[in-house]
């Protein structure tokens, strides 16, 4: 038996704790191209900004992309919602909320994250120490995911806490492969080509991708591999297949339990058809652009349909 | 006025229940004992054992401070605390059952009725409800203050809510991870097994025709209550749901809460939420806290709320001083624990006895808790007095005022070393269908030397408090 509030507040909860280590990892990915890169270092700050899909929240408040401004917004802002600042906040009160239905060892590492990280976000963020930062963030958020994984009971409960990762994560990997594509694919005729790039190693790195991709395509980036391995390779833990595949699981898991099926399960399931089906091919005669931005709202709105079919409000 | 020191008493040597914590302490090292205590203020803080203190947004979340030396009281101290403590929880249901239906303790003139009548926590709406099991005030804990060797005084019977328990639970379990091999060699009676005893205490006051077992929740404010921590704690403890007013509503004429698989039947609701917040059909309309209609199905004997409503009447602090009445009127015996002298500033003699004694004075606040709103005579300044004065004269009916206890003394561990603090007790009573007290409680500390005030709202801290099985 689990309140529909637990159920929304494990949901909420582990949508934060990715969205905080997902912003580390897209604020790094920034880092290293600002590092890299000798032309404008504006612009690569400015596609940081736009992958972390904060765009108009931060030209309210900032007139220049510079390392300062961006790094501030992205990791301290608390006016920024999706800053790891407030993504840790949430993820603790949710946690808090929640605090029946977890583990003491999972919820004493978000304690503890949350502890740590108000220290080392308390003061402005000195561009020295960023990496270091940086590293202690996804060390953080890595800690907890390891608690979690290591004593939570595979019921209703660690379902609805790996549907929220799941749905934030393909969500966020969607918006970088949108965000990034459309500013470095000049012309589709360049797609199929090899690219000697550091954005599109950028893309890789943005999701921790730029060793595997290797490990499965060889040293050459190409935008048709890149979009296939983001897109359609389950193996990759960062892929839409992969978290449609753990979102299927979770819900069919929970459909076990209470014997009982809903429209989310078929809204799920349907999903995840389609990217069995689909090839790269297919995606770029759609345009990938029309593909990810439709998945982005589908996927949203399968995020209510959950909420909505299992009484979160 | 010297104080007594319960390990060291001024006069005689060192207390027999101390006896063997001091023989461990001897053996310790200065050093090593410093480093336990920060050792458990991290545990405290990792775990997120802290509370809220209102109007205070820096510190939203403060840790109680702990501290490492125990409280020891001996098996027959205990013994006879328990007897005066049984009898008067005895004493406050009945009170209670006949407050709310025949009122013969305010014909038989014990008790004025003005007292009664326009007291704001008198619940009209209780009047002729009889809850299931006939239990009023479920979960008590009842504030001790000792002054001497045999001498121990109610300070205050908290029947409404109570906090505090899981402190008293915590503490034992610090206490056992930082000093295992005390519990080796000193025998101490258990108190973790007090969520059990909960559980079946109100499994045992089930409304007639609830499932056995029942279903059991406890109702939270939500997480920006002072006392969450406290609430997550004993729910998960008794393996139930923690719930908040907007998982709840009257279904059938029943209580149920949203679950991811439909509305669930609740048969006995812990509720930590004020009376006012408990249906705004019946009481504030703008609260958000409870549930709409919960007291129909309450008057129709369909959910056992715990405490139940208008239990506040018993632990007015106005009615407090009539307390030795209401026990002999009831029990048929005279009090065995004792009350402390209380003067009601409503009577001109006692407002005139108060205001020229002032500043030896405690005066509190009649429905005040936790500190605030009250003035500790000895410790005010003499403009403090002056303002403290106006507002009595305006409004005596507010105020009662005792005089200033020398509480009994504890040593805690400073960074100079073992230093007395004064201390009180509030161990914390189970009512069913029997008296359940778990044979311990929380220990509050005053940190300020000399200080008299133990709340944690005003920098008090807590002790694991002992009861040794001799």
């Amino acid at each position: 038996m689990l309140l529909g509030r637990t159920a929304n507040g494990l949901y909420w909860m582990n949508r934060y704790i990715e969205r905080a280590e997902n912003m580390a990892r897209i604020v790094d990915t920034g880092l290293r191209l600002a590092l890299t890169r000798t032309s404008s270092a504006a612009d690569e700050w400015a596609s940081v900004v736009y992958s972390a899909g904060v765009g108009t929240g931060f030209e309210a408040k900032y007139k220049t992309y510079d390392a300062d401004n961006v790094s501030d917004f992205l990791l301290r802002d608390q006016t920024n919602a999706s800053s790891v600042m407030a993504s840790i906040d949430t993820a603790r009160s949710n946690a808090r909320m929640v605090r029946t239905a977890l583990t003491r060892e999972t919820w004493e590492s978000i304690n503890e994250a949350w502890m740590s990280l108000k220290r080392a976000l308390t003061r402005p963020i000195d561009q020295r120490e960023l990496p270091q930062l940086l590293d202690h963030i996804k060390r953080e958020t890595a800690q907890i995911r390891g608690a979690f994984h290591g004593t939570m009971l595979r019921n209703e409960i660690y379902n609805f806490s790996k549907i929220g990762t799941l749905i934030e994560r393909a969500d966020n990997t969607a918006r970088i492969l949108d965000v990034k594509y459309y500013v470095l694919l000049p012309s589709v005729s360049w797609v199929g080509s090899s690219l000697d790039n550091y954005q599109w190693e950028s893309i890789l790195r943005s999701v921790s991708a730029h060793r595997s991709y290797r490990w499965v395509y060889e040293a050459e980036y190409r935008p048709t591999n890149i979009a296939d391995y983001l897109i359609l390779d389950r193996r990759m833990p960062r892929s839409l297949a992969y978290c449609y595949a753990g979102i299927t699981e979770s819900l069919a898991h929970i459909a076990d339990e209470y014997g009982t099926r809903h429209g989310c399960h078929d809204t799920a399931e349907a999903t995840r058809a389609r990217q069995q089906k689909a090839s790269i091919a297919d995606i770029f005669d759609i345009g990938l652009h029309e593909f990810l931005s439709e998945f982005i709202v589908s996927n949203n709105r399968l995020g209510e349909e959950i909420g909505r079919d299992f009484r979160f409000y | 006025m010297v104080a007594f020191d319960e390990m060291r008493p001024e006069s005689a040597g060192l207390r027999g229940p101390y006896a063997a914590y001091e023989e461990w302490l001897l053996q310790q090292d200065a050093a090593r004992l410093t480093e336990k205590m920060h050792d458990a203020e991290r545990v405290f803080r990792r775990s997120g054992i802290t509370f809220a203190v209102y109007g205070q947004e820096e510190a939203a979340e403060r840790l109680i401070p702990f501290d490492i030396v125990p409280r020891i009281l001996s098996g027959s101290e205990w013994r006879r605390l328990t007897q005066g403590i049984e009898q008067r929880v005895q004493a406050l249901n009945a009170f209670l059952d006949d407050i709310y239906h025949r009122q013969e303790i305010l014909r038989a003139g014990r008790v004025p009725k003005e007292l009664i009548a326009r007291n704001e926590a008198f619940l009209p709406e209780m009047i002729g409800v009889r809850p299931p099991a006939g239990v009023y005030t479920h979960i008590i804990g009842t504030d001790i203050v000792r002054t001497g060797e045999n001498a121990f005084h109610v300070l205050e019977d908290n029947a409404r809510t109570p906090s505090g328990v899981s402190y008293m639970i915590e503490n034992r379990e610090t206490m056992m991870q930082l000093f295992p091999e005390l519990f080796q060699n000193i025998k101490v009676q258990p108190v973790e097994n007090y969520p059990q005893l909960l559980r079946q205490s109100l499994a045992a006051v089930r409304p007639d025709g609830a499932p056995n077992p029942p279903t059991i929740a406890v109702l939270t404010p939500g997480i920006f209550n002072s006392a969450y921590f406290e609430h997550a704690f004993l729910a998960d403890q008794m393996g139930v749901e923690l719930v908040e007013g907007q998982d709840l509503r009257v279904i059938d004429g029943h209580v149920a809460m949203r679950t991811t698989e439909g509305y669930k039947q609740i048969d006995v609701l812990y509720r930590r939420v004020d009376d006012a917040f408990l249906d705004p059909l019946t009481f504030n309309p703008d609260s958000a806290l409870g549930v709409p209609g919960i007291m129909d199905v309450y008057r129709a004997g369909r959910i056992t709320i715990a405490n139940a409503p208008g239990t506040g009447i018993a632990d007015d602090k106005a009615i407090y001083s009539y307390m030795p009445e209401i026990v002999e009127f009831y029990t048929g015996r005279k009090a065995i624990l004792n009350n402390i002298e209380t003067w009601r500033c409503s009577e001109p003699d006692s407002l005139k006895y108060v205001l020229e004694n002032l500043s030896e004075l405690v005066v509190k606040e009649v429905h005040g808790s936790g500190g605030y709103g009250m003035l500790v005579g000895p410790a005010a300044s003499k403009k403090e007095l002056e303002e403290f004065g106006k507002k009595l004269k305006a409004k005596p009916n507010n105020y009662i005022a005792q005089p200033t206890l020398s509480l009994s003394t504890c040593p805690i561990l400073t960074e100079k070393g073992l230093a007395p603090r004064h201390v009180d007790l509030r161990p914390f009573v189970l009512v069913s269908d029997r008296i359940r007290i778990v044979p311990g409680g929380l220990t509050r500390v005053a940190l300020k030397e000399g200080s008299l005030v133990v709340n944690s709202s005003q920098g008090g801290g807590t002790k694991d408090t002992w009861v040794l099985d001799d």
